[in-house]
Order: structure tokens, then sequence, then C-alpha cells
């Protein structure tokens, strides 16, 4: 039946007119039909200008001419006609072959739907989701359960005293001992941290993230939050980045991306690399902060007034065109359990693979720091703004490393508290700065590949002054005020 | 009340003027007519020997003209559905019977249209911006002034900004589609056929929708 129907759209008298006319003049071969080719170039998409401008070229001002008078013509863009005139063919065809239903009540799902997306409901939802998903389940049990099993039990147990023991007797010097097995050794630390530490917390998060993707909510968080991100210059697209972003600041810097405007783009790049803490550094805070719950509440207020306010300036000063929003709102899904297992392991793969080597180079790095003495120096240039924000020396240590690893300068500290070194003030100005603090080295390299290296390095300039300054307001705060915690 | 030949005449003398970019009007087939004497004892324009000059006094009758014609054109394509290729024949006759108050009220049931359906723009009058609700009821509105669960079929779009336009065109949100407003904050969604979307209130002021009555 359908064989009846021509196969292209007959288009309206001028239009066909000026589309023959360009056929008329097209030589080369461009590998899609010609009709298609003269239809975007009515529409003037700059790529197929371009391209026939180049190939044609003792005709590129003729058909240029063409374009020009077709426009004329028009009081609408031609692409605005030409989508009208798909439009109504689409329509009619559809009318012979379909037809529709009166709607009848709501489904349950889309009750659900209902539900999220109205702000009243709508925020408790992001607090249950927040809660269960980021607190409870990565919290408590990936950051807490899981790496205290691997940690303690299967690292400190088993692996590190075997390898210790089998490395010490097969290698004669103490250098390459060390390497290995040493204080920061590559097995010791490096494999220690990122597989027993860091791979349950990001495994546990991703798995989370999958469940909340596949279900559909994420879009139906984006239309209630985008009057919100506009305040800071982004649009409620931008939650994608963000949230993803609490598990791993450098996949989400790689996902603005999807961000429409290099503006967006930017302060995506900025608030990730500074106030957004991926899941490893949440995880080891939340461990620092254990039964600081204050203190727990004046990072978390610091670090959003940060989000805010930084967010808030850079949509002030940065040019550019503003955001809008638009986005398809997909009917809410019952997540497949293979399909989740099946991205968690994607994204676990990528991070590993992108991950993996940065822990053992920066075990590398620290071992031969150390050896000559190179780490010596700069930890000790950096204890002069360690101990002006009124943290004790030996936390330069973790903020040198910090820069390897945000999640290894976290896990630093971690071993000061553990050593009685920190009162509870100064965890919370300690947790404040790093969390603000540079980027890891991972996430500077993706900073300086998607922004390109002026903008990454004037960033990260920016992070560095602005945490420790951060840092020093918060510990000036407690000390005027005589807070102790 | 002016006749309806010295209203086309100070109509075509403003569109010369604002959007042609010219400053005169030539003469050419209205030289021994007797609207333009008309037009002259009323010190709205000024003669010389080829071309009409528009003095300060006519401007805003001018400008009052030019809203009249583009109104009645929104008028009949947006609520009669006359095809746009006639509109012009039939809207010249319609314009001179829209005045003053009824001007408005139009521009309130068409929710108060930015640009003709030729894509020229109307000029705004005082009902546009003033506040008050004329309790009238709506034929065309656009999405960010309709209500939630508001029912109708895009008429068209309204935007000077081709991105915002290729934005709502990739969505589907093209003329002569079925769309349902299902809320309106904090971001407004809509349906069209099977799909929804959010939009902000931005894009959502560029499309216009020919309401459905219950």
């Amino acid at each position: 039946m359908l064989s009846e129907f021509p196969k292209r759209i007959g288009y309206d008298d001028p239009l066909e007119l000026y589309l023959s006319r360009l056929d008329a003049l097209l030589r080369s071969d461009y590998k899609i039909s010609r009709r298609a080719l003269c239809l975007l170039l009515l529409q003037e998409d700059k790529e197929i200008l371009e391209a026939v401008k180049d190939k044609e070229k003792d005709k590129a001002d003729e058909i240029v001419k063409i374009i020009e008078e077709a426009k004329a013509h028009y009081a609408h863009p031609i692409s605005y006609i030409i989508s009208i005139l798909r439009q109504e063919e689409a329509t009619r065809i559809s009318n012979m072959v379909m037809g529709s239903k009166p709607a009848r009540n709501l489904t349950f799902r889309e009750r659900i739907s209902k539900i999220m997306m109205n702000p009243f409901t709508g925020g408790p939802i992001l607090l249950v989701v927040l809660y269960y998903g980021l607190y409870k389940f990565v919290g408590t049990f990936g950051a807490g359960v899981l790496v205290d099993f691997l940690e303690n039990k299967v690292f400190g147990n088993y692996i590190n005293p075997f390898v210790t023991e089998l490395v010490t007797k097969g290698i004669p010097f103490k250098i390459f001992q060390d390497l290995l097995v040493g204080e920061y050794g590559i097995i010791t630390l490096g494999l220690r941290y990122a597989v027993a530490i860091i791979l349950p917390i990001v495994a546990t998060f991703f798995f989370a993230f999958a469940i909340v993707e596949d279900t559909g909510y994420l879009p139906r968080l984006a239309m209630l939050v985008d009057q919100l991100l506009k305040k800071i210059g982004l649009s409620g697209r931008a939650v994608i980045p963000l949230v993803l972003g609490f598990g791993c600041d450098t996949m989400a810097t790689m996902v603005t991306r999807t961000l429409p405007t290099k503006r967006e783009r930017i302060i995506a790049t900025l608030l990730l690399a500074l106030a957004v803490p991926c899941s490893a550094q949440m995880g080891v805070i939340l461990a620092l902060l254990d039964k600081n719950p204050i203190g727990l509440i004046i990072w978390l207020g610091v670090i959003l007034l940060v989000f805010l306010l930084v967010g808030f300036l850079a949509a002030k000063i940065m040019p550019g065109e503003l955001p809008t929003f638009y986005m398809e709102i997909p009917p809410l899904r019952f997540p497949q359990l293979s399909n989740i297992l099946r991205k968690t392991a994607s994204r676990l793969k990528w991070y590993f693979l992108e991950i993996f080597p940065i822990f053992i180079f920066a075990s590398v790095l620290i071992w031969a720091g150390q050896i000559t003495g190179i780490f010596n120096i700069l930890v000790k240039i950096l204890e002069h703004p360690i101990r002006w924000i009124g943290l004790p020396s030996q936390a330069a240590v973790s903020f040198l490393f910090g820069f390897f690893r945000r999640d290894y300068g976290a896990a630093g500290l971690y071993d000061l508290k553990k050593a009685g070194l920190l009162s509870p003030n100064q965890l919370v100005v300690a947790c404040v700065t790093l969390t603000l603090f540079l980027p890891c080295i991972a996430q500077l390299l993706m900073n300086i590949k998607e922004r390109g290296w002026r903008m990454g390095m004037a960033m990260s300039v920016f992070i560095l002054f602005f945490s420790f300054s951060v840092g020093y307001l918060v510990n000036l705060f407690f000390n005027l005020f005589g807070i102790h915690l | 009340m002016l006749s309806e030949r010295a209203e086309e005449i100070l109509e075509a003398l403003w569109i010369e003027i604002d959007e042609h970019g010219k400053k005169t009007l030539d003469l050419g087939a209205s030289r021994d007519d007797p609207a333009v004497d008309e037009l002259i004892k009323l010190g709205f324009i000024r003669r010389d020997a080829d071309h009409i000059h528009l003095l300060e006094k006519g401007k805003s009758h001018a400008l009052s003209c030019v809203r009249r014609h583009r109104l009645a054109e929104r008028l009949l394509v947006d609520v009669f559905d006359i095809k746009r290729k006639i509109i012009n024949e039939v809207s010249c006759k319609f314009e001179h019977l829209l005045h003053e108050d009824l001007e408005d009220n139009v521009c309130a049931i068409l929710g108060h249209p930015k640009i003709c359906p030729h894509g020229k723009s109307i000029p705004p009058g005082r009902c546009c911006s003033e506040k008050r609700d004329r309790k009238l009821p709506r034929f065309v509105a656009s999405v960010a002034e309709m209500s939630a669960k508001d029912k109708g079929k895009i008429a068209y779009l309204q935007t000077k900004d081709s991105s915002q336009m290729q934005k709502l065109i990739s969505i589907g949100a093209v003329p002569g589609v079925s769309i349902t407003l299902m809320q309106k904050f904090p971001s407004y969604v809509f349906q069209i056929g099977q799909s929804q979307f959010a939009i902000d209130k931005q894009l959502a002021q560029g499309i216009y929708v020919r309401l459905a009555h219950k």
C-alpha cells in the first residue's frame, strides 16, 4: 500500500524551485542524496555550506546567492518552514493508519511521575534518594562496611603481611623494598588505596547512580532544579554531571561535554573541581567527621555556600549565551538488574583503566620524591599555608599527596586522626580545605584536556588560593567565636 | 475617524520609514488621492512634489494602523484559520473594523502576539504591558501563559533567536501538533504526542498555542 506514495515529501512551489536551482549547480559527489544536500544548504547547515563552497569553487558565489534569495523570500527561517511542511506530511500519513483512544485515568507510573515533578513532594523525594542512595548505601555500606572488610581484613591481615615478607626476603635492597611495600609502596599504599578504599566506594556509587539513571528520575530532578541552577549560570541539564561528580569528578568533567554552551561547560568544570567532593573523598570525610555531627554540618554548609557563591559570581562575570533548558522526560521505568550491572561494570572498567595506573604512578612519584628529597622540600613549603590555617605541620604531607589523588590526601588525614593528632576543629578546617583544594592529578589532566591549557591552569591556581583562604576563614571563625567542637 | 484609504497611507508610510529605513513615501498612485489631503488637514503628514513625510502628530496613528493590520492578520490566521495566502486581502478590510478598545481585546485573546503571520513585528499596545486581566476567553496563548491541563494546537513559534527555534523544532514543538500543558512550576512540562518535555520560561514564551475549548 505504501508504494502508492512518493518516497519524498513535496515542498511548496518556491522551495522546490530553489531546490532545483541549487541542484543544477552542484557537480561534485557528496555521498549523500542531492536533495538532502540542497535541503541542508537552504537550512544554512554550516558544515555542508563549507564543504560545498570548497568543492564547487567557481559556483560558490551563485550558490550563496540562491540561498540568500530563498531566505529573503520567507519571513521565517527556512528550517522552520521545512519542519512545518514535514510535520504536516507526517501527520497526514499517520492519520491514515493510526487512531487514538481518549485518555484513560492516570496510570500508577504517571502518578509517581507527577509526585516526583511536584516541587513540594519532589524535594523530600530527593532527600530520600540522597539519604538511602548516597549516605546509607555509598557512605555507610560502601565506605564503611566494605572498606573496613577489604582494608583491615583482606589487606591488613593477609595481603600486606604476605607481600611484605615475600618482598623483604626476595629483594635485597631496602630502596626497592620500599618501592613495593614501604610506607608509600606500590602494593601497600597504591594497590591498597585503589582496591580497598576507592573501589568499594565508587562501585557502590556507580551502582546506585545506574539505578537512579535507569528509572528516569534524573530528567525529573533536572526540571525541578532548573531555576535554581540558572542562578549559578547553569541549566537543569547540568544536574547529570554534577550528580555524577559525587561519584567521580574526573568522569563528571568529561560528561560536561553534554552541556550545550561553552559558558556552562566552564562553570560546571570549575564547580566540579572546587566544590563537588567525589565519593572517595566523601567516604573518607564521613569517616573523619564520624561522631562529630556539628562538624559535618559546618563542612556541608561551607561547601554548599562556596558552591553557590562561586557559581553565582562565575555566572555574573562570565560572558556568553545564557543557558536555556529543554529536556525530554522519558516515562518512568523499573530498572533492570542486568542493565544496571552492565553499566556499573563498564564505568568501573573505565575508572580502573584511567585511575589505577595513576595510583601506581603516584606511588612511584612519592617514592622517588622521598628518595631525592624533593618531597621534603615541597612538604616544607606547604607547611606554611598549613600552619596558617591552624593545622599541625604533619598535615602538609596529606595535602601534597592529595594532589596526586584527592582521596589519597583525605585518607592520609584519616591516619593522622587515628594517631590523635587533630582536634575536632582542625578536622573540620582540614576537611573543608581538602575538599576545595586542587583536584586530583587525574582531574587536573581532564580539566586541561577538556578546557585547554590556559583555562585548566587558571582554574587550578584559583582553586589553590581559594581553598586555603576558605580554610583560613573557617579557622578564624572558630577562633574569633571561641568555638570548640 | 480616518477613512480606510488614509489609514492605508499612514500604514504604508510607517513601514517605509520604520522597516525599510527610508525617510519618505513616494506619492505614486495616490497623487490625486483625497485621503492625502485629509491627512494633511489633520496635521499628520506633509507633502512635497513627489513624497509624503510623516509628522510627529501622525506617528501614533500610523503605528496603530500597522498594529491593527497585523493583529487582524493574526486573528484571521489563528482564530478563523484562513489560509496564509489570502490573509492580506481579507485583513486589509478587517483591520479598519478594529478600533481602540476592540484592538486591545483582540490583542488579549490572541495572547499579545509580537509577530504577524509573515514574521513582521507587531507594535505593542497599552494592553501588552498592563497587568489587568481582561476576563476575555483566550483563543491563543503562549505556553508560559497557559494554565496547567490546557490543551491546544501549536499555532506558531515566536522567537527572534534562531538557536532557540532550533531547540523547539528539535523536540517536535512545531506548528500543527497537539500539545497539553501538564505543569508550569518549577519548569513547564508538556506533552506532545506520546512524549513529555520540560522547558524553561524563556522557551515557553516562544510557543503560541491555539487553545482547545472545553
